[in-house]
């Protein structure tokens, strides 16, 4: 699904953002990034989204690799990922369905499925009763869980998530916690990069910490289960 | 596509004053270019006017005779160049020159004047170079004493209309270089002012030429609002010149559709130069 064989990522300014990082992500997981600020959480989801493209080794998504794909490819590989940011990045002028509309509309979605497709979205994600309300009316976990039925629009393979618990009060990021689990619970892997260690304790899953660059713990590896890129 | 010109009309709802900036400021350039169109147009106008009198005089030397001249008046209607050629008689001459020094009418005596071979030349072939190649061809005939053209007078007419011409086309591309600056800033205030959109779109895979679309429509469309501003800025002081000064030619449907289609073209390539640029930054 996602794999990082020997990425190592150099900016022209800030220099070396990812050292030799290596790991692989299969279909349906759950995967925490953690580690400190500027550890490279960011850039390792900026890869997989190929918004950048690493300066060594190879990132995999979903079959596609960043070596080989096109710019112009790159717009119909992230169809088949979601995303969500920790500021939400709703349009503020645009009511809620508009904002999940909004997805399926640039991706050239038929008119007559957008309508059906927004309101089943917001169900899922318990909003359907403020489906004609403005993001700045919602509390910040509604905002959030708009933003996570945006990134579902066009049924992604894998959902990515920068923080997006890191502006939410305990009880709101609880509740957006049990709605990733509850996408992934139906098949949708997701990579979420967060600080909150007690919520990586709670939660169970796969943890992946960085530092300096680096990948300094793997779960998966530790379990013994084996998640060496070169053995893949 | 009909997502495309909602993002574009919405771009005038959500910044009515920098929208009305930019159709402003261009429409002045394209007011300023066609008030010059104008008096360029009324300028060529006058000037083909002045070209229809450009004829070769060719003096006929006394005794020739009758069958020698109007071989040569054959010969000389079949140059290619040639539109018509009329022979003037000595008294038609002296008739012509008395009529026109009215009261010195009597200063002239029969004979005096030449016969001659008046020659106008067809549409495309007046210019000086033209002009004096026919006279000097002329003047091979035995019986011509000599040819008068207005050699000086034909080429000052045609530099006149060279330097207008070119300033035309010289201060046109200025006024077209600036509205695409113009319309290249405005996009880019758009773009910064929409990068949350842009950054969406992105996100949720709209191709490049997607998120382009708006803009350069936008682009088109402020061009074209532009372009009809100035058609109707430039006809208004067409009228009032008309009323106040002298009566002037407008232009033709053909050339208010082309400037209108200009204002366009300059919104168009405007957004296309800017939003390449700045969508990178986003």
């Amino acid at each position: 699904m996602v794999r990082f064989t020997h990425v190592f990522k150099e900016f022209p300014r800030a220099g070396l953002a990812l050292n030799d990082v290596s790991f692989h992500v299969g279909k349906g997981e759950f995967v925490f990034l953690t580690g400190p600020s500027g550890a490279g959480k960011s850039t390792v989801l900026k890869l997989i989204f190929l918004e950048e493209r690493p300066s060594k080794g190879e990132v995999r998504v979903s079959g596609v690799s960043s070596a080989t794909i096109r710019g112009r490819d790159v717009p119909r590989l992230r169809r088949k990922m979601g995303v969500v940011f920790q500021d939400f990045r709703l349009l503020e002028d645009r009511s809620v369905e508009a904002n999940v509309a909004f997805a399926l509309e640039v991706t050239g979605a038929d008119a007559s499925t957008i309508a059906p497709k927004v309101s089943r979205l917001l169900g899922q994600v318990g909003l359907a009763s403020k489906a004609t309300s403005l993001p700045r009316e919602l509390s910040g976990g509604e905002q959030q869980r708009v933003a996570i039925a945006r990134a579902l629009a066009n049924d992604p393979v894998v959902l990515i998530a920068d923080e997006p618990t890191g502006n939410l009060d305990d009880r709101a990021t609880r509740g957006i916690f049990q709605l990733l689990r509850d996408i992934n619970a139906s098949g949708t892997a997701v990579i979420m990069a967060t600080h909150d260690l007690e919520l990586i304790k709670r939660a169970e899953c796969r943890m992946i910490e960085m530092n300096h660059g680096a990948i300094v713990f793997d779960s998966a590896e530790r379990a013994g289960m084996g998640m060496e890129p070169d053995a893949l | 596509m009909r997502l495309a010109f909602r993002e574009a009309f919405l771009a005038f709802r959500r910044a009515p004053v920098l929208s009305l900036l930019s159709i402003t400021t261009i429409a002045f350039s394209l007011f300023a270019f066609g008030l010059f169109g104008l008096v360029a147009l009324n300028i060529h106008d006058q000037l083909n006017q002045l070209e229809d009198r450009v004829e070769i005089r060719a003096f006929v030397v006394n005794g020739t005779t009758p069958e020698a001249t109007s071989a040569a008046l054959g010969d000389i209607a079949s140059f290619p160049e040639v539109a018509t050629v009329k022979l003037v008689s000595s008294d038609e001459a002296l008739a012509k020159a008395r009529s026109e020094l009215g009261e010195f009418s009597d200063v002239f005596e029969a004979g005096i004047l030449p016969a001659s071979i008046d020659v106008k030349l067809k549409e495309g072939y007046r210019d000086p170079a033209t002009v004096a190649a026919v006279a000097a061809r002329i003047k091979n005939y035995d019986f011509v004493d000599d040819v008068r053209f207005g050699e000086e007078w034909v080429q000052k007419l045609y530099r006149i209309r060279t330097i207008a011409t070119l300033s035309g086309a010289v201060l046109g591309l200025a006024f077209a270089g600036v509205a695409v600056i113009i319309i290249g800033s405005t996009i880019r205030m758009a773009v910064l002012a929409r990068s949350r959109e842009i950054s969406i779109m992105r996100a949720v895979g709209a191709t490049d030429g997607f998120v382009r679309m708006p803009f350069l429509i936008e682009g088109a469309l402020k061009g074209t609002l532009g372009g009809l501003l100035a058609l109707l800025l430039t006809w208004l002081a067409n009228v009032l010149l008309g009323k106040f000064v002298f009566t002037a030619e407008f232009f033709g449907a053909h050339y208010a559709i082309a400037g209108v289609a200009a204002g366009a073209l300059i919104g168009l390539l405007g957004s296309a130069f800017s939003v390449g640029r700045h969508l990178r930054a986003v």
